[in-house]
This record gives structure tokens, sequence and C-alpha cells, in this order.
């Protein structure tokens, strides 16, 4: 559905040009834009793969201390996880209302976003908190050290999302969803999906197989 | 915690002389450059056509700049080191302390790959690929600027350390866990971590910039298949860019957790592996060693090429060796570190894989020779340094295959024989490379040519150079001397130390004589200017357009029928032509942001050094404030107008015209 939105977009766009009604600004540059954006990612999807194999390494190494059988609390992360598989598809619902132009719509859906979002990096922030006041911070152990580098490190890269969706919904408020501000809306809705599916391998990997062990 | 960190006036090498010396010398030259600028009145154009320009082209030159300047502070290093190494022979103790020498050892390494030979590779490339594939631009202009801005900022991060504080004793790779903070409590380390992570940020987004301009860019008709060689190997170098580069981002950044807020991922404590980081380094590390040398494989092809007047010989076979390569390059790291005992079947693997890299390299090889043959081969210098190179590069490649057996990697490990291979092929084979790059090309950029004698006299000093002081390097290896030794004591090793400093010498002799070079070549422009663009009878795109190419390069988008397109353009009497009418030239303007950007990341990068917790902040919130602006800039780009684009292609036109009748 969306790729055909997408395409009736692009085809909208191109006939408002030939009216004249856009302004000739970075013509031809938002396909080149999502490419770059799409090998970007590929660069991070390396950034990750590199600490889930340093994770992969120490997790074992817990020095004496916990185990991830131990600290995890599958229900826990389990809303957490939902709150953030949710948000992809609340931020798919953003980009088909800015695919048909309808301004409200998509701010609301860019709002429940940013909610759901925040809501994954707050429960994150609390998991953390209890931990490093429990004792098991990540200079108790090369498990914890790599737990707490992988986890944050996904954390942080939700942050900078939240950081970049509150300058879009400013974008889109101030601008309307002119070509370049739909460009980045993609460039971001690639950014937060990609978030999620490493998400799911943070899931699957560290949680999951954490208890299972 | 005062307001500076742990910054006090102590950092500053008050007891060592020859800091203080070179300190003096490097802020006499600095105020020299200064003034000279303010009397000339250039601040002006120093800012609005080059700090701040968008163009690839200028880039490029800035970029070969900071290498030339990273050039002469690496080697200042390597010829110290080797001085240091003639005098402490037989138990004496040289002039450089432990402490000072190992700082030196490790800034030569980072400096002369990450600031030397990756700013030089870089600059080349800005400057001739989107020429060779007939773009008016890359993909991302304003990516392009900040990304050597960067770049430039690590430089001045590593080059502060030298006066404030110290630089790492760890050597270039910063094994942990000497790393680590319990070993290397002082900021060495922390200038290295920040230096090469900025830095390689640059890098980076420089990969990813390219690579869409390439796929995305191309003159119409260009397929890939027709890409000119250069861009070729390039594009292969980029690939790894993108796929190694996150590594080093990574790696640095655990270590950077390790030492600022004591985790154990490296440590001797609590479980932590410093072997995961010595994996994770050379994952990139060994990539890296590729993306330096495919672009020079490039740059010979095109100067074979060129100056035989024949068309490359197999160029598939050649992008097809360039990709795999590639590939092979990222399953052999483990080579690096045989020994830290992994199983023989693990070892065996990747010996065997390193060995097969040796398959496409000579089918490289084999391509230049038979291009070669009954050619008549120019001998500019361009093509002194492809046969210098063919020759010593093919020394170094086999001493690397004999480094790839593990059982005589065990006794060779870490001995001088490693240095004396891998400088055989970075030195024998990036660096000839580049500088045949830097020859081939330099008309194309400056618009006067090179003086091509003082060229010749500096290649066969480099080349006899080279010769004298790593041979014998390979010689104390199977001797028995291992890298990194500050002072000796062995009488059977003197003479080939004093051998080898003479080496360093001739060397020396051969920068100096490049240097004087480009002197004369600036004095004597105006005697020497390249009037038709074409001064080798070139094959490719770039030859077509003006020395120096005109700032929106093509006025028309090129059609492409052929690999060797320009080549192509003029056996069809169609070079040159003048069509009726010009569109407008769509181009993006020059532009603040990038500099602005690396700088407020630069000061972060200092005040991580330094642990000074308000310029962090101000640094980070200050680049991300950069940024914002930038996006919401809506004044980044403007129209050239035909009459304007008229005037320059005629005038163009007009003097090759005279030039060629």
């Amino acid at each position: 559905m969306s790729t055909l939105t997408r395409a009736e977009f692009l085809a909208d766009e191109a006939h408002r040009q030939v009216e004249g009604q856009e302004h000739e600004h970075h013509h031809d540059t938002g396909e080149n834009t999502i490419f770059g954006f799409w090998i970007y990612l590929m660069t991070d999807c390396l950034l990750f793969a590199s600490v889930f194999a340093t994770y992969a390494v120490l997790y074992m190494n817990t020095a004496g201390g916990v185990s991830g059988k131990d600290i995890f609390d599958l229900k826990y992360v389990g809303v957490e996880t939902a709150a953030l598989l949710f948000s992809s598809i609340t931020y798919g619902f953003a980009m088909i209302s800015a695919y048909r132009q309808n301004r409200p719509a998509t701010m609301s859906w860019l709002l429940v976003t940013f909610a759901l979002g925040a809501i994954f990096i707050g429960m994150e922030i609390n998991e953390f908190h209890h931990l490093i006041l429990e004792g098991n911070g990540p200079n108790r152990s090369a498990f914890l050290s790599s737990f707490f580098a992988l986890v944050g490190m996904h954390g942080l890269h939700v942050t900078a999302g939240l950081i970049w969706m509150v300058v879009m919904m400013l974008e889109v408020l101030k601008r309307g969803l002119g070509q370049q501000t739909v460009t980045r809306l993609n460039c971001l809705s690639l950014f937060w999906h990609f978030l999620d599916i490493v998400w799911v391998c943070v899931f699957t990997v560290v949680y999951l197989m954490g208890v299972a062990s | 915690m005062s307001l500076l960190g742990k910054l006090t006036l102590d950092a500053i090498p008050y007891h060592e002389p020859i800091i203080m010396v070179t300190l003096a010398i490097v802020g006499i030259a600095g105020v020299a450059v200064a003034l000279a600028i303010t009397k000339f009145k250039k601040w002006g154009v120093l800012w609005r056509d080059w700090i701040t320009s968008v163009d690839h082209k200028r880039l490029g030159v800035m970029y070969i700049i900071l290498a030339m300047i990273m050039l002469i502070r690496g080697f200042s290093d390597a010829i110290m080191m080797r001085t240091q190494l003639a005098m402490a022979t037989s138990g004496a103790e040289g002039y450089l302390p432990p402490e000072h020498y190992d700082q030196i050892f490790t800034a030569h390494g980072v400096i002369m790959i990450m600031f030397m030979a990756m700013p030089f590779m870089i600059g080349l490339m800005n400057i001739a690929l989107p020429l060779q594939i007939g773009a008016r631009d890359v993909a991302f202009p304003f990516l392009n600027n900040l990304s050597f801005w960067l770049a430039a900022g690590g430089a001045i991060l590593i080059n502060l350390s030298l006066g404030l504080g110290e630089f790492a004793k760890t050597g270039w790779l910063a094994y942990p866990p000497l790393s680590e903070t319990s070993f290397s409590p002082g900021v060495g380390v922390d200038y290295y971590i920040w230096a090469l992570q900025i830095s390689g940020i640059g890098t980076l987004l420089t990969g990813v910039n390219f690579l869409v301009t390439v796929f995305k860019m191309r003159a119409p008709g260009m397929k890939l298949m027709q890409m000119p060689i250069f861009t070729w190997t390039c594009t292969w170098a980029n690939i790894l860019i993108v796929a190694s580069f996150p590594i080093l981002t990574a790696v640095l950044g655990l270590l950077t957790l390790d030492r600022y807020l004591d985790f154990h991922f490296f440590t001797n404590e609590a479980g932590g592996n410093a072997m995961m980081y010595i994996n994770l380094f050379w994952a990139w590390g060994h990539p890296e060693v590729y993306i330096l040398i495919l672009p020079a494989f490039g740059i010979f092809s095109e100067v074979i090429s060129t100056f035989t007047g024949k068309r490359l010989f197999g160029y598939n076979s050649m992008v097809w060796a360039s990709g795999a390569i590639s590939i092979l390059g990222f399953i052999v790291w483990l080579h690096h570190f045989f020994t830290m005992g992994a199983s023989a079947n693990v070892n065996a693997f990747f010996g065997v894989m390193t060995m097969i890299i040796a398959v496409p390299t000579g089918v490289k090889l084999f391509n230049w020779l038979f291009t070669m043959y009954r050619g008549r081969l120019r001998l500019a210098v361009p093509v002194l340094w492809t046969l210098g190179f063919m020759v010593t590069f093919t020394i170094g490649g086999m001493t690397g295959v004999l480094l790839a057996v593990p059982g005589a990697d065990y006794v060779l490990h870490n001995s001088l024989f490693l240095i004396a291979h891998f400088h055989n092929t970075i030195i024998g084979g990036a660096v000839f490379g580049y500088l045949a790059g830097f020859a081939y090309w330099f008309p194309k950029a400056m618009g006067f040519h090179l003086n091509e004698r003082l060229g010749k006299a500096a290649f066969w000093c480099w080349q006899i150079g080279f010769y004298v002081a790593f041979m014998p390097l390979y010689v104390l290896g199977f001797l028995g001397m291992t890298r990194r030794l500050n002072h000796t004591n062995n009488p059977d090793w003197n003479i080939w130390l004093y051998i080898a400093c003479i080496g360093a010498f001739i060397i020396m002799i051969g920068i100096v004589l490049q240097f004087i070079q480009l002197y004369l070549a600036f004095r004597d422009r105006e005697q020497n200017r390249d009037l038709t663009g074409d001064p080798w009878n070139g094959h490719t795109l770039e030859w077509s357009t003006a020395s120096p190419p005109q700032f929106y390069n093509f006025a028309e988008l090129p059609d492409v029928h052929d690999i060797d397109a320009f080549t192509d353009m003029k056996e069809k009497g169609i070079a040159y032509s003048r069509p009726h009418r010009y569109e407008p030239i769509h181009m993006p303007r020059n532009t603040a942001a990038g500099v602005l950007i690396a700088a407020a990341i630069t000061a972060f990068g200092f005040a991580a050094v330094w642990h000074i917790g308000w310029l962090a902040l101000a640094g980070l919130v200050g680049s991300v404030a950069f940024l914002i602006q930038r996006a919401y800039d809506n004044d980044v780009d403007y129209y050239v107008q035909p009459d304007e684009i008229a005037q320059v292609e005629s005038q163009h036109i007009n003097k090759v015209e005279e030039a060629t009748a």
C-alpha cells in the first residue's frame, strides 16, 4: 500500500511541479537522498553487528556476578517491545497520511509515534536505573558491560530518532508536506523501522536467549 | 574539577627540547603564513572560495594539501626513529628517551595511514572521479565539505597532542590492555581515540557520498561496465569503506567506554577479553589496506593505458579482480595475529585465504604488462612511478605470501620482517600510486604542468631510498630484531641499521625535491599552462574539460558509448563541439555549515580528551544545532545562466583550437 501511495505521491508531485506551484529547489535529489540514507543505514547495521558480536563473545563472562537469567524480566521487556513495535505501525500511518498530503493526520500519527517511542525509552532508562541500583551496573562484569553497551546504543539511536521526530513535526507544522519534507519523513521512516528490526534482534538474542540459557 | 578539566600548564612539554623547537618552528611558520595571507588580502578568498567550498575539485586539492602537511609530520617521525636506531646501537641510549620514542612510532603509524594516505587517496578521488563519470558534482556536495573538515579536525587533534599533553605510547593499533586506563592513564590514548573517531566518521560519509554519486549520477549512456577503471577501483574501495569503518567506530567506542566509564570489554579484570578488540580492530584494519591500495591500482591502470596510447588490457578482469580482492580482503583479518593461538584449522583457513589474494593481484599485474606489450610507452613521471610500483609491489606481495604461512609467521610475527613487508606494499603500492596520480592529474587540477626533471629526480630518490631503507629491515627481521625497540645491543644488527638510516635520508631528499618541484611549478606557471585540458592525450572524460575544469564541469552532460569515452569522442570528431544553445545549470552554493559543524565536533573531541564538561556539551549541542540550521537553510543552490556558460565554453574551445592549430 505504501509503495503505491508513494508512487501516486510522486506522480502528483511531478504534476504540481509542471504547474509551477512547487518552486524548483532540490529537484531530483529526493531519490539520491533516500538511496544514500539506505547505504548509511547499512553502515549503522554493521555498527550494531560489531556490538552484537562483542555481546556474543562476552555474555558468559559474568565474573561471578549475575547472568541474564537473573536480571531479565520478560514481561517488562515485552511491554517495552510492544510499544516500539506499535510505534513502527503508527509511523507507517504517518507516512500514508503524508503521501495523501493530510497534514493534521500526519501530525497526529507522528505524535502517537513519538509518545510510544518515549514510553520505550522511559522504560529502558528505568530498567537501567534499577540494575545499577542493585549493583549490576556496566562496571560489574564484561557481560553487563556488553549488555549495557548493546541495549544502550539502541536506546541512543531511538533517542536521536525522537529528537529528529520533534524537528520533523515542527517542519510539517511550518512548511507543510512539500517534496523535501516528505523525503526527510521517508528517511526518518527508514531509520525508525530499522531500529525496530534491530530491537527484534536484541529482544531475541539478549532477552529471550538470555532467559532460556 | 577545574574549568579546564585535566588541562593545566604542566601539559606543555617544556622539558623536551626537541618538541619545543618543533613547536617554535611550526609557530613561526604559522604566523608567517597568516601574515602573508593578511598582506595579500587573501582571507576573504580563502573563506569564500576554499574553506566553504562544496566543489569536489577544490575539496580534492585541500585534501591533498592536508596529506602533504601530514606527510612532513609523519616523515619527521620516521627519520627521527631511523636516526635514533642508528645511534642507539651496542648499548648506547641515543637521543630519544623511550617514553618519547613510543609516542613517535605511534604517531608515525596513525598519521601515515589515517592522515596522509587516506586524505591523499580521497583527494585524488575527489578531483578525478566525478569528472570521469561525466557528473557535475558529487551526490551530496555539502556532505563532501563536511567530510573534509572532519578529516582536518582529526588531524588538528593529533597535532595538538604534540604541544598539549602527549600522544599514545601504544603503537598505532592501541592494543588493550596496554591502552586501558590502568596502563595508559594519560591523555595520549584519548587523543588517539578522538582523532581517529572524528576523521573516521568523515571517511564513512565520503564512502556513502561517492557510492551514491557513482550509482546515480553517471553521464547518460554510461553503463557500470563502462566506468573508467579508476572510478571502478574507487567504487570497490568505497564499498569497503562503508562495510568496514563502522567496525572501527564500534571498537573505538567500546574502548572509550572502557576508559571513560570503567566498562570491562578489553580489561584484564571482570571478564574482559583483549583479543576481542584485536579481532574487531583488524576486521576494519585489513580492509583498510585494500581501501588504500585499490584506488592506487586504478591510477596505475589509467596511467599505463594513457601513456601507451592503448586501451587497457582486460578491463573486465580488472574490475572483477578488484571485486575479488575486496571480498577476500574481508576474510583474512586473523593473519595479523596467527600467534593468538586459534586452532590449526582456523589459522590454515586464514592463511589460505591470504595467499589466494595473490591471484587477483597477479591478474592485475599481467593486465598491466599486456597493456604495455607492443605499446609505445612514454616515460613520463607517472609512468616511472608505475614501473617502480610494479617491481616493488611484487616483492612486497611475495613477502606477504610468505608471512601468510602460519608456521613462518610464528617466527616472523612482530619482527622487522613484517615492518619491511607492509612498508613494501604501502609505500611501493599505495604511495607510489598516489604520487603517480598526483603527477598525472596535477595539470588537470591546477591548470599548469609540474617540473618534469625534478619529478624524475624525486622518483629516483624515492625508489632507491626505499630499497636502501627497507631491504635491511627484512634482514634484521631474519636476524631476530623485533619492532618498536628503542635501542639495541647486538653488534650483528648495527650495519643494517646504519644502511636503513641512509635509505631514510635518500627518501628525504626525494620528498624535498618534490616540494621544490611544486615551488618551481608555481613560480613558472605562466610558461607551463595546460591550454588544451588534455595534456596526455587522455582516454577518459576528465580530459575533455578545461584545466582547471569549469566550475560546473560539463556544460552539457556527455553522451557515453565507450569505456574510453573521450577517445571515442575524439575519434568520432565530436570532441570540443559547440552546441547551439546551453541549458541553465543547477549548482550548489558554498556553505559555512560544514566547517562549523566539524569545528564543534573537534571542540567536543578536545573537551573529551581533557574532560572539560562544559566544552564537550557545547560542542555536541553546537554540532546538532548547526546541522539543523543547515537543514532549514533555503538558500542552498542557484542556476548558472546560458550566457555565462557560453562565454566560459567558447573561451576554452578557442584556447584548444589555438593550441592545436
